[in-house]
């Protein structure tokens, strides 16, 4: 018995040794332990950056899912050393804490998935979405979408719409789509992270929506690009302003954002007008305060978090962005985001030179 | 000494039951207090609003109610026509046999499946069923979430049941047979009129898990935030709500939450609470 306790001690021991020894970090900083909570969406993103973050530099970065509000909240109460969020804070929620940057981090889209016997490809527009998910356009042969898919054959079956149950950064970003492009949509059902969807049914997260629509036959729903990129899921092709039929890829996604953008990067990309951009795209951000010396946070830890922000800016980490199924962030939004992560002060003092 | 000790040990074990309680309570009513001051008690429990929209914030119970009353009830009707005869067939007919405690290991392996591999195979099983029956196009309802329901509190009572009947005095049943009844008329007019209370009270507790029933229901019901208007209709249970919209909700939408928190307690507090005393009538017997 002894002997065993022994034996795991040493085992214990050497890997504390070899955990402290690693790889020699880049910077010449004692390592910081990093605490972020937010969005969702992002995770998988964020579990491949932060390792490689912590492999580089020496930092550990711990972020918890706890979704966009949940990650505001606990930057408000100065809890966490940075918040994800989905959505950009409102004038209103600025107001209401010490000066904050928005940093966006990837970028991604929500696809329409569907589920139609013999159907593999669907042409969709903004209107006719809003119209589906308000239960305007019931049949799947209504003359409208024949008219976009004048090579299909739809059938003559009830559409079934599958919406999100849970509250979530996806349903804000589908809903700011159809806001914009329907009227009606905006006067009776309006933006947010839930809406009061008139017709169909839910499901929790994307993979509850995305399994009721694989065994739901003439059902479509709104799922995250992130998770219908990584299960192969198929989706239909939107209409974008100019007119072109453009199907949702890491490509397409960017040129989102290649539209003219606000310095403090505070900005819904979703219906851009630039071309071959996939209308429904969005950024990611990470929320810091802009004096980094509070709550009793060390010069080490501020340093870490700008250090952190503008190692995910590098093109070392926008290039893994597709591989995990993102889409990376143009050049022109990069440049403006490290302009403003060097205004990120610790006690008035500018921490990147 | 050794035997003081053991006193105060099982002392604070046993405080700690009641102050565990009343904090649930404590924090229930305090964090529900938003919404019902907002709102006002009565006004919550029969508004049908669930409208986030910031400026029109307007929350009611009543849909969630409904879906959770519906459901139950649902599935306690469902359950009847295969807990009773499992009950009777335990108790009764095969009492003490083999083939009865090879039954009775069955239903006690039934209760033990946690719920979300019933949720499971409702969603991957049973909803396709019902889509290809057509019963409904969209398979998700309050129907479907019934039905797993039913099959989930059917060891629950079938096991209670089946201890309530055994428990009939065979005095009873022999004076009965003596005067030359049937088996059926044993069962309908001695076993039944004696067990009745015992067999509705495992009913009640039945009821009780039934009520609370979060993730199979989240899974089946099909979440959307109005009275169902039909068997196949799709709705929301108090619990399904709860766990669909806590992560993102703050403000006067969380503490509507909580409050319906609060109200399930208080119908599961009340139903539970029922059984018991016709559990303690039944003994008398």
């Amino acid at each position: 018995m002894i002997k065993i306790f022994k034996s795991a001690t040493m085992i214990l021991f050497t890997l504390a040794l070899m955990s402290c020894g690693g790889k020699e970090a880049v910077n010449n900083r004692v390592p910081q332990e990093l605490s972020g909570a937010g969005a969702t969406f992002p995770l998988p993103y964020y579990n491949v950056v932060f390792e490689e973050f912590a492999q580089q530099y020496g930092d550990a970065v711990a972020y918890g899912g706890i979704g966009s509000g949940g990650g505001v909240r606990n930057l408000r109460d100065k809890v966490v050393d940075f918040a994800g969020s989905d959505a950009y804070l409102s004038d209103k929620e600025q107001a209401e804490m010490a000066p904050v940057i928005h940093v966006p981090t990837c970028m991604g889209a929500v696809v329409l998935a569907y589920n139609l016997e013999g159907v593999d490809s669907l042409n969709l527009s903004g209107e006719l979405i809003a119209d589906i998910f308000s239960g305007k356009i019931t049949k799947w042969n209504d003359e409208r979408l024949s008219a976009l898919n004048p090579d299909v054959t739809l059938p003559s079956e009830s559409i079934i719409p599958v919406y999100r149950s849970d509250g979530s950064g996806t349903t804000f970003v589908f809903t700011d789509y159809l806001t914009k492009v329907s009227a009606d949509w905006a006067s009776s059902f309006g933006v947010g992270k839930s809406v009061n969807f008139p017709v169909g049914q839910a499901a929790k997260g994307n993979p509850g929506v995305a399994s009721v629509i694989s065994q739901t036959k003439n059902s479509i729903g709104y799922v995250g690009s992130e998770y219908a990129f990584a299960q192969g899921i198929s989706y239909a092709k939107i209409r974008n302003q100019c007119g072109e039929m453009i199907e949702p890829t890491a490509a397409s996604i960017s040129a989102a954002a290649s539209g003219e953008i606000p310095a403090d990067l505070r900005t819904s990309i979703t219906n851009s007008d630039a071309p071959g951009a996939y209308p429904i795209s969005t950024f990611t951000w990470i929320i810091i305060y802009k004096e980094q010396d509070y709550s009793g946070r060390s010069m080490n830890l501020a340093m870490a978090t700008v250090e952190m922000l503008q190692f995910i800016l590098s093109d070392e980490i926008q290039q893994i962005t597709s591989e995990v199924d993102y889409a990376p962030l143009p050049t022109k939004v990069k440049e403006l985001s490290l302009r403003n992560l060097s205004t990120v002060t610790y006690n008035g003092e500018v921490l990147l030179h | 000494m050794s035997d003081k000790i053991y006193k105060v040990i099982s002392f604070l074990a046993a405080l700690a039951v009641p102050v565990v309680c009343g904090g649930i309570i404590y924090a229930l009513v305090t964090d529900a207090y938003g919404a019902f001051e907002y709102f006002g008690f009565f006004n919550f429990l029969t508004s049908s609003d669930w409208n986030y929209t910031e400026g029109h914030e307007q929350y009611g119970a009543l849909p969630f109610i409904v879906g959770t009353l519906l459901t139950t009830l649902l599935a306690l009707i469902l359950c009847i026509p295969f807990s009773l005869p499992v009950a009777l067939f335990v108790g009764e007919y095969f009492k003490g046999t083999r083939i009865a405690n090879v039954l009775n290991t069955v239903i006690e392996l039934l209760a033990g499946i946690p719920s979300i591999i019933y949720g499971l195979w409702g969603f991957y099983a049973l909803r396709p069923l019902v889509m290809a029956l057509n019963i409904s196009p969209h398979g998700s309802g309050i129907l479907t979430a019934s039905l797993v329901l039913a099959i989930m509190i059917v060891p629950y009572a079938a096991s209670l049941s089946a201890e309530f009947i055994k428990m009939v005095p065979n005095d009873l049943k022999e004076g009965a047979y003596s005067l030359g009844a049937t088996r059926a008329e044993v069962i309908r007019r001695v076993i039944f009129p004696v067990a009745g209370s015992g067999i509705f009270s495992s009913y009640v507790l039945a009821i009780g898990r039934a009520l609370g029933e979060t993730m199979t229901v989240t899974m089946l019901i099909g979440n959307t935030n109005n009275i169902p208007t039909s068997l196949t209709a799709t709705g929301n249970s108090m619990a399904s709500i709860i766990a669909n919209q806590f992560g993102e909700a703050d403000g006067l939408r969380l503490s509507s939450l909580i409050a319906i928190g609060l109200i399930l307690f208080l119908i599961t507090a009340l139903i539970n609470m029922v059984g018991k005393i016709m559990i303690k009538r039944a003994s008398i017997v």
